[in-house]
Formats: structure tokens, C-alpha cells, sequence
């Protein structure tokens, strides 16, 4: 181990992976997710987040946060679609949540499959006329999305305009745990449940056909499409899983924040996510993963500093892209030579 | 419904020209950009924001006019607005380069991946709009009244304004300048051959990082002059207006095809029209959910924007 391993930590972290046994794995997996289980108790650490309450800031931002973070990374990462209205299917999921709850009486659970069904159709129904533009066309499209989702919603009677809705219920207990506003600890395990059946389903795609696909078309699309790879199809299916993440996302918070409203869904929160699969490293669900994190948490840990955090925030962002374009944790070089090419080309 | 739209045509139309020439300054900042870096100027709606500021410290700190002051007449008239209008200009145009050499210049020298770049272009935005918050205290900033808005004629039964005549024809003119640098200039052959082919374009010898540079200024300066007269027009500022009026100029600049001037030209009156038209159909706040069905619709069937190039699919 050279000391410039440490520099790359992507390359170490890969390395200790790769080295160890399955025994080995299965210890490293279990001991990690111990970890991030035990994380609501570190609230008394240096970790304390000044103002906010930290047990609630790891649910949101934090792990709201690298939860749409992992599924924009299907979308940006994985099949190279810029994306620029993901907060569209995170409004459309907290509303579904919103309105049903306080209609119908179904609880949470019951909700989520509608709120990932409601993101998921929005995502076939975007994605079919639009996802033959590519670049800069398909950004500003997705853009425009967002934005009519978000104007929809504040100049409608039904979603009661620019009040929100408030009152929405809070998640039945499952068995002992309890959810309850002071504690939030449940809801941080939950939000964790949630991000590792995410990384587990984009884990299994990614070794099989679609992911090979996906892969085929972020390097050249015409390729793609000539060596027979249903490309509109594996497009949609990347954008539409992509929006079920972001609907289950909003769900949860919308049934954790207990009141909702068409300000907390502009365009600035799409940039944010984006900004976490950048700067986290753009494909690599770890370095996506540590990327939301660090963006979700640094604000609210600087808030001492409370009018200049976000100045701060925009400085990190451009320093960090300045000295590792690729991101924190930048993915495997093999997929970042093709990248170099594309640029040149 | 469409009474409104009958009743006042005329003036609608004029409004909604004078608002296009403003979007048309402000979208030659992203499609210039585009044309020579193929990547989106997302700092731009920022320039745009401190521009809209040049103007009001001209006429408030250095003139001393007021918001109750007697308005200027004549020559000393003619000379406020002038300055105001280099003032904000000058303004937008280093804030333009400045992040080009901030955000831009090494990551572009690195040959990295866009969204690097894109990335860093938003962080520098935010820190643009952060410092103009703090500094205003989040407070919107009226702007000190120079020009009376007397109503000059009235044609079909509308009023013909003073601020919308003078940014009309201002803002032409100011079009017809950039746009006649950009073709016979010897540095706008200079930007022409850079988006044509970089690679070229460097072995014919020119100097790309002074090329991009300009690019980004010439941007900024056509930003400057539509900040100018939007103080003008609307007569206030506030460290977030850069946002929408961004994010319409941008629209505008890919509804006429990025990249392209005359796109801009076209793009940027064909949305302030279509805004000022939706607005009297279905009240303001449909306005902005009409033009992106619009924008949708026309790259729907035509991918590149109404007078985009041909070759868009080569540069995704």
C-alpha cells in the first residue's frame, strides 16, 4: 500500500474489497452497516448539527438526500441522460403521499407503491416523447418538467396552492419502534432500509443486460443502437426507474415532514441532487453515496456561520470540482477513459 | 377569455417586443458561450442580476437621483441613461470573465467531463447570488427613477412608451453591434472557427484561451445592456431575479437553437411575445407553464430549435 493509495481512495477502498474473502465481505458489510446504524447516537460528538436537530438532519437532508442522490445515478451516471427536473418525481410522490393520506386513511406503506406507481407513469410519460432529444435539449426539457410539475401544483385548488398541505399522517408503528417528531431515530433506519434496497437493485441491473446496456449508451448512443440494443427502450426504463426512487423519496417526506408545500420543489433542489452524483463521483454508488452525504450535511453543520453557508457551499462546490473534476470518489478508470474520448471526439 | 387579448392587442405587442429584445440580450450569453464551449453558461443569470446593480449605484451613488427626485430632461438625461447602460455593461461583462477564469478556464484546460464544468458554473452562481443577498440583506432594491415614463403616441390604441421605445431601439441596435462584430471582426472569425472546430481552429494559431475569454465578455456585455434596460423597464432588483429571467432567456436561446445568434434573435421575440400573449389568456401565473409546453412541443418536432443547425445529434 503506496502512499498515493490513500490519495485515491476509491482505488484503496476497491482494493481492500477485492482482496477479502467472502467471509471477509460479509464481516465488512455487516460491521458498516452496524455503523451507519449506530449514527443517530453520535448526536452528542462533534457530529452535532447546531440548531437543526441531528437525528432529524440525518433523515433530511442526509439521507433523503443520498437516496434521490442514488436514483438521479441510474439516470445521469449509469446511462449518461442529463436529467436537470428530478425534484419533479420527489413533488410528485410527497403529493400522492399528502393527498391520499389525508383523504383516504391509507397509511404510509400502503401509499408507497401509488407514489413510486404515480412517479414511475410521470417517468414513461416524459420519457417517451422526449428522451429521442439528447445533451443540452434533454436538460432544459427535464428542466421545463420540473418547473410545470411545481407551477401545476402551486396554482391548483385541489393541491391547496401555495399553503401546502399540512396534518399528513405519520407512519404506523412497526412493532416496537415507534415513529415520533422529538426522535426520529426510526425514520433514519427506514430512509437507510430504503438506500440499501436501492443500491441492491442498481448493484443486480447493473451486472446484467440493462446495465450493459445502460452502459452501451452512455459511451456512444449510435453504437448502442446499431449493435441492436433497444435504446429508447432501455432509456426509458433507466429514467423511469430513476423516478421511482425520487417518488419513494418523496413519500417518506412528505409523511416525515408532516406538511408540505410547492416551495420546497423548485428547481434549486434538482441542481442540489445533481450536484451531490457529481461531487461525490459521477457512476460510483459510493462515491454518490459519500457525495449526498457531505452536500446534505455540510450546510446544516455550518450553520453557525447561518447567512453565509450557502456562500460556502457554492465555493466548496467550485473548489472541489476544480481539483477532482471526476468527483470524490471517482468510478473505475476503464469507464473513465471513454469519457476522455467522448470530449476529444 | 381571449377578450383581454383582443381589447389590448396592440399594446401587449409592444410590451411583449420590448421584453423579447431583453431576452434576446441576455440568451446571446448562454448561445454564445454554447457555440464555442458546447456547454451551458448557467452563471449567466447571475451576470445578468449583478448587471441589473451596475445601473442602480450609477444612477443612485453617483448621480444622486432618488425615487421621489425630479426626473432628468434633455442632455443630462441622455448622459445618465448612457452611463448607466456602460456602467452595466462594464459590470456584467467582468463578472462574465471572471467566471470564466474561475469556474471554466482549468477544468476546460483539464479536458474533463461536462458536468465537471457544469457543476462548478453552478457553485460560482451561488456564490454570486449569495454575496448580492448579503449585501442587500435579501431585501429587493428599487430602482431611482431617471427616466419619466411620459407616453409618447398612441397607434391603434396603444400607448407607445418612452422606456419601451428607447429599449427597443436600443436594444436593437446593440444586437445589430455584437452581431456584426461576431461576423466581420477579425476576433469574431476568431470565435466562428473556435465552435466550428477547436482543434483547427488552435492549429490555425489562434490563442483559444483569449478566444473563450472574449466569447464569455461579449456575453456578458449584450447581458450588461438587457440588465439595463430591464432596471428601466421595471424599475427594481432583488438578488434572485436573475432566476427567472434566466431560465426564460435560456429557454428563448434553445427555442431559436443554441448556439446560433439569429436563433437568439428569433427565439428570444418569439417567447417575450408568446409570455406577454399567455398572460393575458390565462392569467400570469400559466405564463411560464405555456412556454415550456411550447419549448416541448417545437423541439418535439423540431429537435434543434426552430433555426438550429442541422448536426445537433454529432455534438450530443
Amino acid at each position: 500500500m503506496k502512499i498515493r493509495n490513500y490519495w485515491n481512495l476509491r482505488d484503496w477502498g476497491a482494493g481492500i474489497w477485492e482482496r477479502a474473502n467472502r467471509p471477509k465481505r460479509i464481516a465488512i458489510a455487516i460491521v458498516s452497516i452496524v455503523l451507519v446504524t449506530l449514527l443517530p447516537f453520535a448526536g452528542a460528538s462533534f457530529l452535532a448539527t447546531p440548531i437543526a436537530a441531528y437525528d432529524a438532519v440525518l433523515v433530511y437532508p442526509v439521507g433523503v438526500f443520498v437516496l434521490m442522490a442514488l436514483g438521479l445515478n441510474i439516470v445521469v451516471g449509469k446511462s449518461g441522460m442529463l436529467d436537470l427536473g428530478y425534484v419533479a418525481f420527489f413533488a410528485i410522490g410527497a403529493y400522492t403521499m399528502a393527498l391520499m393520506g389525508t383523504h383516504t386513511g391509507l397509511n404510509t406503506w400502503e401509499i408507497m407503491p401509488f407514489g413510486i406507481g404515480f412517479a414511475m407513469l410521470a417517468g414513461v410519460l416524459l420519457g417517451l416523447p422526449t428522451l429521442r432529444l439528447r445533451g443540452d435539449y434533454l436538460a432544459i426539457v427535464t428542466l421545463g418538467f420540473g418547473e410545470i410539475v411545481r407551477l401545476v401544483v402551486l396554482n391548483s385548488t385541489w393541491s391547496k396552492g401555495p399553503n401546502g398541505i399540512a396534518n399528513i399522517p405519520m407512519p404506523p408503528d412497526i412493532g416496537p419502534l415507534k415513529f415520533k417528531l422529538e426522535d426520529q431515530k426510526v425514520f433514519f433506519w427506514v430512509v437507510v432500509t430504503m438506500i440499501l434496497l436501492t443500491i441492491w437493485m442498481i448493484r443486480r441491473l447493473s451486472i446484467r443486460r440493462p446495465g450493459r446496456a445502460w452502459e452501451a449508451i452512455r459511451q456512444d448512443e449510435d453504437a448502442a443502437e446499431l449493435m441492436g440494443i433497444p435504446t429508447l427502450k432501455y432509456k426509458i426504463w433507466s429514467f423511469t426507474l430513476g423516478a421511482a426512487v425520487g417518488g419513494a423519496a418523496g413519500v417518506l417526506f412528505a409523511s416525515k415532514n408532516l406538511f408540505i408545500a410547492p416551495e420546497m420543489f423548485t428547481l434549486n433542489v434538482s441542481i442540489l441532487i445533481l450536484s451531490c452524483v457529481v461531487f461525490g463521483g459521477i457512476g460510483n454508488i459510493w462515491g454518490v453515496v459519500v457525495g449526498a452525504a457531505i452536500l446534505g450535511y455540510l450546510p446544516e453543520r455550518i450553520r453557525f456561520i447561518s447567512d453565509a453557508r450557502l456562500l460556502v457551499f457554492g465555493l466548496v462546490l467550485v473548489i472541489v470540482m476544480n481539483f477532482r473534476p471526476d468527483g470524490l470518489l471517482p468510478r473505475k478508470k476503464r469507464e473513465k477513459a471513454i469519457i476522455k474520448k467522448e470530449v476529444n471526439a | 377569455m381571449f377578450a383581454v387579448l383582443i381589447d389590448q392587442f396592440w399594446s401587449l405587442t409592444i410590451a411583449g417586443i420590448a421584453l423579447g429584445f431583453i431576452y434576446v440580450l441576455i440568451s446571446l450569453g448562454y448561445t454564445m458561450v454554447y457555440g464555442v464551449l458546447r456547454m451551458i453558461n448557467f452563471a449567466n443569470s447571475e451576470i445578468f442580476m449583478w448587471g441589473t446593480f451596475g445601473t442602480i449605484i450609477t444612477s443612485r451613488d453617483i448621480f444622486h437621483y432618488t425615487q421621489t427626485s425630479e426626473p432628468a430632461k434633455g442632455f443630462k438625461l441622455i448622459f445618465v441613461l448612457l452611463c448607466s447602460l456602460l456602467m452595466s455593461m462594464a459590470v456584467a461583462g467582468l463578472t462574465a470573465v471572471f467566471v470564466e477564469f474561475v469556474a471554466y478556464r482549468r477544468l476546460r484546460m483539464k479536458g474533463t467531463n461536462r458536468l465537471a464544468t457544469l457543476i462548478s458554473a453552478i457553485g460560482i452562481s451561488i456564490v454570486l447570488s449569495e454575496i448580492m443577498r448579503l449585501l442587500t440583506a435579501s431585501r429587493p432594491v428599487g430602482a431611482p427613477r431617471v427616466l419619466e415614463k411620459i407616453i409618447l403616441t398612441e397607434i391603434w390604441g396603444a400607448n407607445i412608451r418612452l422606456d419601451t421605445i428607447i429599449t427597443i431601439i436600443a436594444a436593437a441596435i446593440i444586437f445589430f453591434i455584437l452581431e456584426r462584430f461576431v461576423k466581420l471582426s477579425r476576433m469574431g472569425k476568431a470565435i466562428r472557427a473556435v465552435s466550428m472546430n477547436e482543434d483547427a481552429a488552435k492549429l490555425m494559431g489562434v490563442n483559444l484561451n483569449r478566444v473563450i475569454a472574449t466569447t464569455f465578455l461579449v456575453g456578458g456585455l449584450a447581458t450588461g445592456a438587457a440588465s439595463f434596460f430591464y432596471v428601466t423597464v421595471f424599475e427594481y432588483t432583488k438578488f434572485n431575479i436573475g432566476f427567472t429571467m434566466g431560465m426564460a432567456a435560456f429557454t428563448a436561446a434553445v427555442l431559436g437553437g443554441i448556439g446560433n445568434i439569429r436563433g437568439a434573435f428569433y427565439g428570444g421575440l418569439t417567447l417575450g411575445l408568446l409570455e406577454v400573449y399567455a398572460s393575458a389568456v390565462l392569467g400570469t401565473q400559466w405564463k411560464a407553464v405555456t412556454v415550456f409546453l411550447v419549448l416541448v412541443l417545437v423541439l418535439l418536432f423540431k429537435p434543434n430549435g426552430l433555426f438550429g443547425e442541422a448536426v445537433q445529434t454529432t455534438r450530443a
